[in-house]
């Protein structure tokens, strides 16, 4: 579930310039594709949903939650525990293994040790023999996928992704959106995708153009 | 971390080494001897490390223990030594000042008896019942042995920290026998030079009669260990002896206070470079912090993302500090024991100072606490950015 209403923001170094953005609903487990070339606030919008970002004005509900009524401290809490978001860039902590950043990722959400979940999901990712490597040790491929891990460890309510497709060739596009669709529906979470990649387009139904 | 251990190595071998002069001197409040430096006094009758200024009659001396004020005298000569250890001539009640007790053995009863300190029995490797030969001087040599007159060793003290470990102890009695003959030999040797072996003989027959002959009045000793009823009576008897005879009055606490204070500046500098260090360690830390969370900003937004407040981050930014402080502090406390324990095998060869181990003490938890409040300080500050931490902008620019 998520609903936004008449969403503004400006960046305070651009005071002129004030992004709108459409009105989004969509209802539990819909997915949701928001396209646009780059430089409109594609990514902007999308810190905005995961309340990375304070909204000028206009309402954003996450999953009937009112993010704009929440403190800093309750926000952060909120996103730990509902909001999953998968960068253009896979962000580690380095110095961890994959399976102690999936362990942190859980501790600092306050989401439950689920061991069984973890495994789970890195043997449907295809990261099960990789476990104890250190991120750094990882392909590009495969620290992708353990993005996706981290996005979905908590079962989150909704699910950002931020351009997940845009350095992959045609091939693993189709694999990554495939696993992206493929565990929102475990998690029974919205799959909100932005991007400028067209190739993606034919698998949502919902689009938004920017 | 090395600027700790410099600390605490230089805070550790001066508190080890005003401990040892404290125990050192604190069974006398004056010493009496020959005329002379009265630092060298004190450093060769009580510390043991210098050499005698030259010697006293015992008769004279021992008219100052009829003073009432004098509470308890105990003579002490020397002039002597086996392999570097001094043999000191005195009375038993030297040991009960520094509270020594027999390991082995019993206390020397009649001359060449010898009673050995723990370290230099240890050292030397001798038992009960070994003899030993002295050699004249306080040096270690070989030439100009007492063989004539060995010592046998009858007992074997227990370790006190204090300089009667690293003694061989007797009674006066035995140094003067050993002396008359030290004495003739040397006397022997300067008029002999031209004569040949023969004569030299019968030369030392004649000497060795004279010399048992010798007037008790003329016994000497090399100095006098004074102990007094009332303190206010140092000042005073020490004015009188060092006018009015012709010995001289040393007070070890204050010669050893005025030799700490010239040692006192090279422990200042020593100790102002520690300081130094510690300051540029303290910004080094700080600087350290601010880069880390800087480097590692991206993590900081990534667990902003995850559900972490700044709070947390904070946290983790001190935690990362205090861990840093306490272990820093921790090994280079270690290393600083280490170095004064290495150290202390110089001392311990040299001037009989052994290392014991301690505990970190008060002025040391006090670096601790500066060091914990230094790293703090720059994590506070550090941390500062964490507060203004952007996440959006952090993720999206990486």
């Amino acid at each position: 579930m998520l609903r936004t209403q008449s969403l503004q923001f400006s960046y305070q170094d651009s005071k002129n310039e004030t992004l709108s953005f459409p009105d989004i609903t969509i209802g539990p487990k819909q997915g949701l594709l928001i396209l646009g070339p780059s430089g409109v606030g594609k990514t902007t919008l999308l810190h905005l949903l995961a309340g990375l970002l304070p909204a000028q004005s206009g309402d954003i509900f996450v999953a009937n939650t009112h993010l704009n009524t929440l403190s800093r401290k309750q926000l952060d809490k909120f996103r730990g525990q509902h909001i999953g978001l998968i960068f253009q860039r896979s962000y580690f902590i380095k110095s961890l293994s994959l399976i102690e950043n999936l362990s942190l990722r859980e501790r600092i959400s306050k989401t439950k040790n689920d061991r069984y979940r973890k495994e789970q999901l890195i043997m449907q990712l295809g990261l099960s023999d990789l476990q104890n490597k250190k991120v750094y040790e990882l392909s590009e491929g495969q620290q992708q996928r353990l993005s996706i891990a981290l996005g979905v460890i908590h079962k989150p309510k909704i699910l950002l992704a931020d351009e997940p497709t845009s350095n992959l060739d045609d091939v693993n596009c189709e694999k990554v959106i495939s696993l992206l669709k493929k565990e929102a529906e475990i998690c029974k979470s919205n799959l909100v995708i932005i991007t400028h990649d067209q190739r993606v387009k034919s698998h949502f139904d919902n689009h938004i153009i920017l | 971390m090395l600027s700790i251990s410099l600390a605490t190595c230089i805070l550790q071998i001066k508190n080890q080494l005003n401990q040892h002069l404290e125990i050192n001197i604190k069974p006398f409040d004056m010493v009496i001897g020959a005329k002379g430096s009265p630092l060298q006094l004190v450093l060769s009758s009580v510390l043991h490390i210098d050499n005698p200024t030259g010697n006293i009659l015992l008769k004279d001396a021992l008219k100052i223990s009829k003073n009432p004020m004098v509470k308890e005298v105990i003579p002490v000569s020397y002039g002597d030594n086996y392999k570097g250890y001094r043999i000191l001539g005195t009375y038993d009640t030297y040991l009960k000042q520094y509270e020594a007790k027999l390991h082995e053995g019993k206390l020397f009863e009649k001359s060449f008896e010898v009673v050995l300190g723990s370290y230099a029995a240890q050292k030397l490797n001798l038992q009960l019942g070994s003899t030993l030969v002295s050699a004249h001087g306080l040096a270690d040599n070989t030439l100009e042995t007492h063989d004539e007159k060995p010592f046998t060793v009858v007992g074997i003290l227990e370790p006190t920290g204090s300089v009667i470990d690293h003694l061989i102890i007797t009674n006066l009695e035995s140094i003067w026998e050993v002396h008359e003959h030290g004495d003739e030999k040397e006397h022997l040797e300067e008029h002999t030079e031209e004569h040949d072996d023969h004569e030299k003989h019968e030369n030392e027959h004649d000497e060795e009669h004279d010399h048992h002959e010798q007037h008790e009045d003329e016994r000497e000793i090399t100095s006098l260990l004074v102990k007094f009823r009332n303190p206010l009576a140092t000042l005073q008897l020490s004015r009188y002896i060092n006018e009015q005879t012709s010995m001289q009055a040393a007070l070890p606490k204050f010669e050893i206070e005025r030799l700490m204070e010239f040692l006192g500046i090279g422990f200042q500098a020593i100790n102002s470079i520690a300081l130094i260090i510690l300051i540029v360690a303290g910004l080094s830390i700080f600087i350290n912090l601010i880069k880390t969370v800087r480097e590692r900003k991206q993590e900081l937004a990534l667990l902003r993302t995850y559900g972490a407040s700044s709070i947390q981050l904070l946290q983790l930014v001190f935690f990362e500090a205090l861990f840093l402080s306490v272990f820093g502090f921790l090994l280079g406390w270690l290393l600083g024991r280490f170095g004064a324990w290495l150290l202390s095998f110089f001392t311990q060869d040299l001037y009989g100072y052994s290392f014991e181990f301690s505990l970190p003490d008060n002025r040391e938890l006090l670096i601790l606490f500066l060091v914990t409040l230094t790293t703090f300080l720059a994590a506070i500050i550090a941390s500062l950015s964490i507060f203004k931490l952007n996440v959006s902008k952090t993720i999206s620019n990486a």
